[in-house]
């Protein structure tokens, strides 16, 4: 998006003819630390495979760079020569006019009142000069974006919120510093430095940030935004050690400009799920020159196309719904997000605040076995269980890009899950309930999903929700509960989404009935081959194979508490069940699951466990390995689309042609061979794969595997043309017949690529000289 | 005795011990209480007539407690560490800071903070904070008590309660009233803001409840129809007297639970003095009975810090307080109405709650005693009568309330018992917390406006400003910080640990001695809403 919005302002003075201030003065990115260093190679890696020149260059290059920089505590840097500087109130000049003469009128110091909307769809904006009739309306206000989107009378919430932004402008140097000398950003230092007028320009992301206009637009603190040396203090001790000959330097102003940011770093854009044509595009975390060019780019490609070109799932509105919408989570959240920005991100960090916000009913009692916690959607779930004789507080602290602490832990979970039984707490994902009086549910669902669903009642069906384009929209677990009724689970974060996309599709007056039913089901995931065992004496009912076949769904009773909705899947490739509970029996479910379990060596698992356990089999998930632009044929799972179930569905003639004419990526699993997992860096996702030495992909995430004993990526593999770098057919024979390398921060490892999960890991058997007597230990 | 001798010769100095020897008498509620006109810190002083000298603690035994204490361990040992000091100080401290989203109407308060030292042992003082639910507004007060702590502890359970029930417009006295009639749920009056050790009674709190609900309900039908706006300083005063009154009836009336009855007994026999600070908005009222004292901190414009009294002392000290006592009373009392500064040359407050000794008639007394419970008849404090004792009543709980309009330069006010008003001058007091508070916050932003700085001229006045911030000040909590000056500070008025140490390790019994309880609230009000109050009008 960035290298978007350079060429943008590059052209943008070519065209206008306004001066927009543009210098490429490119920029230098400092590291204090080695893991500083660690995390720009990683990002160096990523710039230099999709064409953006940079390199890691040493202190002493850095001093060369600018003069006045220190560089005596510096352990290295990353130089991105074609970045550039601009003026941001002349490219938005510059934008205004190149956009006046295309024919677009800009209404100056007029203010929205409210958008029209008729039967969810936009019809026109009433402003403070009278009605404006329109099609589509595009929220980007800023910090202001939230209330403007609450101002409607259906709602759209835009989660985000402000925090005061300081920056330092000076006089000019005695001696200036050369128009093209780069600019610095200190990361550790939190502060960025450029050339202003002769003199300099710093600001940064300082540690304890002050949120403002909680209360909007009409709060008190706005008479109040003035310079706070004293708040800035942190940031100027970290400006003069960086450049101590500014000392002598006269200010000028300390600027407090307030920034907008969202809960999880990104940007906000896209369509709103309840009102269509009502576009968002806000909330940039301080980034708005720099992304600004790209982002209008995807959205106006989103407003035409109706999807942007690539992927950004990431930056999607509806990833938010409105639990993310309360001001005190937002400036609770905020206050976190806003040094995050140049704080150093390790793999599977988490959010420390705005948590706890939804639970499963057994939090309390997962959180007294020791569980740690990440969150998603603002659900708790599990990572790990930290057994009671392992420190904590150390285990709290585990930021590292190397081999985590708590490698043992997970790797006794998934121990337990491969040899007895694991129970995990899967409550978080999102359920949805379709019935319909007559056929419609099946007919609507024929339509959206790709596999057929016409099954026997009891069956579940594995299945993507595609787009036109062949792409997921969502990817599902579907169970027909009787002839008219399913029952549909996706993940997580796709709450939002999926209904959106649900209603969007489904016949306006029909008797179909969506119900979400998420926070009606505990869902407790029973992993391991006693599973079985643990089942059939809870439940008086045979579970065995025969009786209970794979991928099928039942009520039966468990312990006391009846009409337990029973499955017979994973979600990781590992033999055992889904158990979905109505809230109220979850605690007796679960206590009932512990105390038979225990003689089978139950335990607690977490998501990491899950985790490993589905890389490892090669269980890609959307959202991390699937998006909108990724269809079922290329990743492996032509065998959950029935192209030819008797009816058209969304994406089939995308599909089809896709079939004919093959696949131009393909998700692949490497295998690395020489990486030595308590040495060298772990990877994470994002990493360059090379194939034969040319870049093929990046990886889209990895775990240990514990039964390989190897790290495993999963990652999309394409053909890019050696002459032309168009992007070529991706075969099965191509995968196969290269010689594959991962790219992890700088650091090539050799990776075997399989495109089918290795079988040996279902046939896992422990070889009787490895029992031992602790074996027979209660976990 | 050469042993104590030793003992005392490095804590006090000046001090004749032949005076704390002969002046040793008995206080009330099994608590040796010293006093000596150098000290003249007992609140209340009988001076037993030979009558009743063998009430008077042998003296024998107290000393044989202190010599034990000295051979089990030696002086030294007396000497606590910084953390143990702070672990003292700490102990009873609390901060409430006003929510941010306090609905639409930012509140004028920021938050307080408050803490208490005893010196008694169980501590006499009391205090309280309760935010207004059905009106606006904020209550704290500080209560010393006396003879006891029963009556002080009554006090700071019901006194806001009496406050904010005057305070209540008609329909929601009649609300309320409608809600106990037919069992509905109560509307909350008032949301307390207590630290732990801040309790209330479980035992009375029926009989306090019927008490107020009689109050209420005359209210009620007191109401002449016409909605006039409540008048806050006549609603002060109405629920102090009124609340004396309810002390001195239920004492009277009794209980058929013998463990009330000696409970509203020990309250009306006991005293208590009251400092309670109303603020609603830029409305300060301070209602004052007694001796405590309200002291606001004024920010002057060239950042120096200036106390302004908001209470008068009702003691001898105070010229008018004199003067009524003398009006109230027949000419041939003017000299033995206050004696010694003390009211009929017993008692240091000359208003206060409870202390019926001094408000009924020698009949009623005697009645009272008589049929009370033997534990009030084996008490010889509650069975004296005072000398020349002829008018009674010779005491009021009738608080003088003051009234202040906020202003911007308003930062902070500081409610404290005499303990601290005795140990430091007002004027340090607000120095210290005003330091203190802009240590914290840097009231007093930098604005570069157009002067020639640079940059290493700017960080050095922030770094300093930082080091000012952090060094001295360990305390999270104003009050604390206060008690820290009070009790540790040395001739050249900064903390000398050795002095707090030895201080804060005084024996329960000697405490006493050196120092009175004191409770300190310190609220900080918002200048920024004060300032957008003046602006409003």
């Amino acid at each position: 998006m960035a290298d978007y919005s350079n060429k943008l302002y590059h052209q943008l003075e070519q065209e206008t003819g306004i001066q927009t201030g543009y210098i490429r003065t490119g920029s230098v990115f400092l590291a204090q630390t080695q893991d500083r260093l660690i995390s720009l190679k990683r990002i160096n890696s990523r710039l230099n495979v999709i064409g953006i020149p940079s390199e890691i260059i040493s202190p002493k290059k850095v001093a060369e760079l600018h003069p006045l920089l220190n560089v005596h505590d510096l352990v290295g840097a990353m130089h991105v020569p074609e970045d550039a500087v601009v003026s941001s109130a002349d490219v938005a000049l510059a934008l205004a006019s190149a956009a006046s003469q295309n024919g677009v009128q800009i209404y100056d110091r007029t203010s929205v009142l409210h958008v029209m909307v008729k039967k969810g769809q936009v019809t026109g904006v009433e402003t403070d000069k009278g009605q404006i009739e329109c099609q589509y309306f595009v929220n980007c206000a800023g910090q202001w974006a939230y209330e403007l989107g609450l101002s409607n009378e259906e709602p759209v919430s835009i989660p985000l919120h402000a925090c005061e932004h300081f920056y330092l402008l000076t006089r000019p140097l005695e001696t200036p510093l050369q128009s093209n000398t780069p600019t610095i950003v200190d990361a550790d230092g939190r502060i960025y430095i450029r050339n202003w007028q002769g003199g300099i320009l710093s600001g940064g992301f300082e540690k304890n940030p002050k949120p403002i206009f909680t209360e909007g637009k009409n709060q008190l603190e706005i008479q109040n935004l003035q310079e706070d040396w004293d708040h800035f203090e942190p940031l100027l001790s970290s400006l003069l050690r960086r450049m101590p000959d500014l000392e002598t330097l006269e200010i000028l102003k300390l600027v407090n400009c307030p920034e907008t940011f969202t809960p999880d770093m990104r940007c906000i854009m896209g369509e709103s799920p309840s009102v269509r044509g009502y576009f968002v595009l806000a909330g940039m975390n301080s980034a708005g020159l720099s992304f600004g060019g790209g982002a209008g780019r995807y959205l106006a490609e989103w407003m035409v196309h109706g999807s942007p070109s690539e992927n950004i799932w990431e930056l999607d509105l509806k990833r938010f719904g409105a639990l993310q919408s309360s001001r005190t989570f937002l400036r609770h959240r905020v206050m976190e997000v806003m040094p995050l920005l140049y704080d150093l991100k390790v793999p599977r960090w988490d959010f420390q605040t705005g948590r706890q916000l939804r639970t499963s009913p057994l939090y309390d009692r997962l959180d007294a076995q020791g569980a740690r916690w990440m969150e998603k959607h603002g659900f708790e779930r599990p990572k790990y269980f930290v057994p009671p004789d392992k420190d904590l507080l150390a285990l709290e602290q585990s930021k590292t890009f190397y081999k985590p602490d708590w490698f043992e832990i997970v790797e006794s979970e998934v121990k337990c899950c491969k040899e007895a039984v694991c129970v995990i707490d899967m409550s978080s994902f999102t359920k949805f309930e379709i019935t319909s009086t007559g056929d419609q549910a099946l007919e609507v669902l024929q339509y959206l999903f790709s596999n057929d669903l016409d099954v026997p009642v009891g069956h579940i069906v594995h299945t993507g929700m595609l787009n036109q384009g062949g792409g997921y929209e969502n990817d599902c677990s579907v169970a027909r509960l009787s002839k008219r009724s399913f029952f549909m689970i996706s993940p997580t974060d796709q709450q939002v989404h999926c209904w959106a996309w649900l209603k969007k599709h489904m016949p306006e007056d029909s008797n179909l009935l969506l119900e979400d039913v998420t926070w009606k089901y505990t869902a407790l995931n029973l992993i391991g081959p006693r599973a079985v065992d643990v089942l059939s004496e809870l439940s008086y009912a045979p579970m065995t194979p025969d009786h209970f076949p794979s991928l099928f769904c039942k009520e039966m009773s468990v312990g006391y508490a009846n009409g337990i909705r029973v499955m017979s899947m994973t979600h990781t490739g590992e033999p055992g069940f889904m158990l979905y509970i109505p809230i109220e029996y979850a605690l007796h479910v679960y206590n009932e699951v512990m105390s038979v379990g225990q003689k089978y060596g139950i335990r607690n698992a977490g998501y990491y466990a899950l985790r490993s356990l589905r890389i490892e089999k090669f269980f890609a998930f959307w959202g991390q390995d699937l998006n909108t632009l990724t269809t079922p044929l290329e990743c492996g799972r032509e065998s959950r689309v029935k192209l030819e179930k008797g009816m058209d569905f969304i994406g089939r003639d995308a599909l089809l042609q896709q079939k004919q004419n093959g696949v131009y990526k393909r998700l692949t699993m490497f295998i690395l061979d020489d990486h030595d997992t308590d040495l060298d860096l772990w990877p994470w996702w994002g990493e360059p794969i090379y194939r034969n030495g040319q870049y093929a992909g990046k990886t889209t995430s990895s775990a240990y595997s514990y039964t390989l004993e190897r790290h495993v990526c999963l990652g999309f593999v394409h053909n890019f043309s050696e002459d032309t770098g168009e992007e070529q057919v991706v075969t099965a024979d191509f995968i196969n017949r290269g010689e594959y390398e991962i790219d992890i921060a700088g650091h090539r490892f050799q990776a075997k690529a399989k495109l089918y999960p290795v079988t040996s890991l279902f046939t896992h058997k422990r070889r009787k000289e490895d029992v031992e007597l602790s074996d027979l230990h209660g976990k | 005795m050469p042993a104590p001798t030793q003992l005392f010769f490095p804590l006090i100095r000046n001090c004749e011990l032949s005076r704390i020897y002969g002046t040793a008498c008995y206080c009330h509620h099994r608590h040796l209480c010293c006093s000596s006109p150098y000290l003249a810190q007992s609140r209340l002083r009988c001076t037993p007539p030979p009558a009743y000298a063998t009430f008077c603690r042998p003296k024998e035994g107290w000393w044989q407690h202190t010599q034990g204490r000295r051979y089990a361990s030696t002086p030294q040992k007396f000497y606590l560490t910084p953390p143990q000091v702070n672990s003292i100080l700490k102990a009873n401290e609390y901060s409430f800071k006003v929510p941010e989203f306090d609905g639409k109407n930012v509140s004028s308060v920021l938050g307080f903070d408050s803490n208490q030292l005893p010196a008694n042992a169980p501590i006499e003082d009391r205090r309280s904070a309760a935010t207004c639910l059905q009106t606006r507004g904020m209550l704290l007060g500080v209560f010393d008590g006396h003879a006891g702590c029963a009556c002080s502890q009554a006090v700071s359970e019901r006194l806001f309660y009496y406050i904010a029930v005057s305070l209540l417009p008609h329909e929601t006295l009649l609300e309320i009233e409608n809600a106990v009639e037919s069992g509905r749920a109560l509307l909350p009056i008032l949301q307390w803001h207590k630290h732990p050790n801040d309790y209330f009674s479980k035992e009375a709190s029926k009989l306090y409840f019927n008490s107020l609900r009689t109050y209420w309900q005359e209210l009620i039908d007191l109401n002449t129809g016409e909605s006039t706006d409540i008048d806050v300083k006549e609603a002060l005063i109405n629920a102090f007297k009124r609340l004396d009154n309810d002390i001195s009836l239920e004492a009277q009336v009794g209980d058929p639970n013998s463990f009330l009855n000696y409970l509203v007994l020990r309250v009306a026999f006991s005293g208590a003095t009251a400092c309670v600070a109303h603020v609603d908005g830029v409305d300060l009222h301070v209602a004052n009975t007694g001796d405590s004292r309200a002291m606001l901190g004024v920010q002057e414009e060239d950042g120096s810090w200036s106390a302004v009294t908001l209470s008068n002392d009702h003691n001898a000290q105070n010229e008018r307080e004199l003067e009524r006592l003398k009006l109230e009373h027949p000419k041939n009392e003017a000299k033995s109405v206050v004696k010694q500064d003390r009211l009929l040359g017993l008692l240091m407050p000359f208003r206060a709650f409870g202390d019926v000794k001094f408000k009924w008639s020698i009949d009623l007394q005697k009645r009272v005693i008589e049929s009370g419970p033997d534990q009030l008849n084996d008490n010889e404090y509650t069975k004296f009568i005072p000398p020349n004792y002829y008018t009674p009543p010779y005491l009021t709980a009738e608080p003088e309330v003051t009234y202040h309009r906020l202003r911007p330069q308003d930062k902070f006010l500081v409610l404290a018992t005499d303990g601290l008003w005795e140990t430091m001058h007002r004027q340090d007091v607000v120095r210290i917390v005003g330091e203190y508070l802009t240590g914290m916050h840097h009231q007093q932003p930098i604005a570069v406006g157009g002067y020639k700085v640079t940059l290493g001229q700017m960080h050095g006045l922030l770094t300093e400003r930082r080091a000012k911030m952090s060094s001295v000040f360990e305390d999270q909590n104003a009050a604390t910080h206060l008690i820290r000056h009070a009790v540790g500070n040395n001739e050249f008025g900064t903390v000398d640990h050795e002095r707090l140490s030895k201080m804060l390790s005084l024996p329960e019994e000697l405490a006493r001695m050196y120092r009175d309880d004191i409770t300190i609230i310190v609220v900080q009000f918002n200048s920024h809403v004060v300032g957008a109050y003046q602006n409003q009008d």
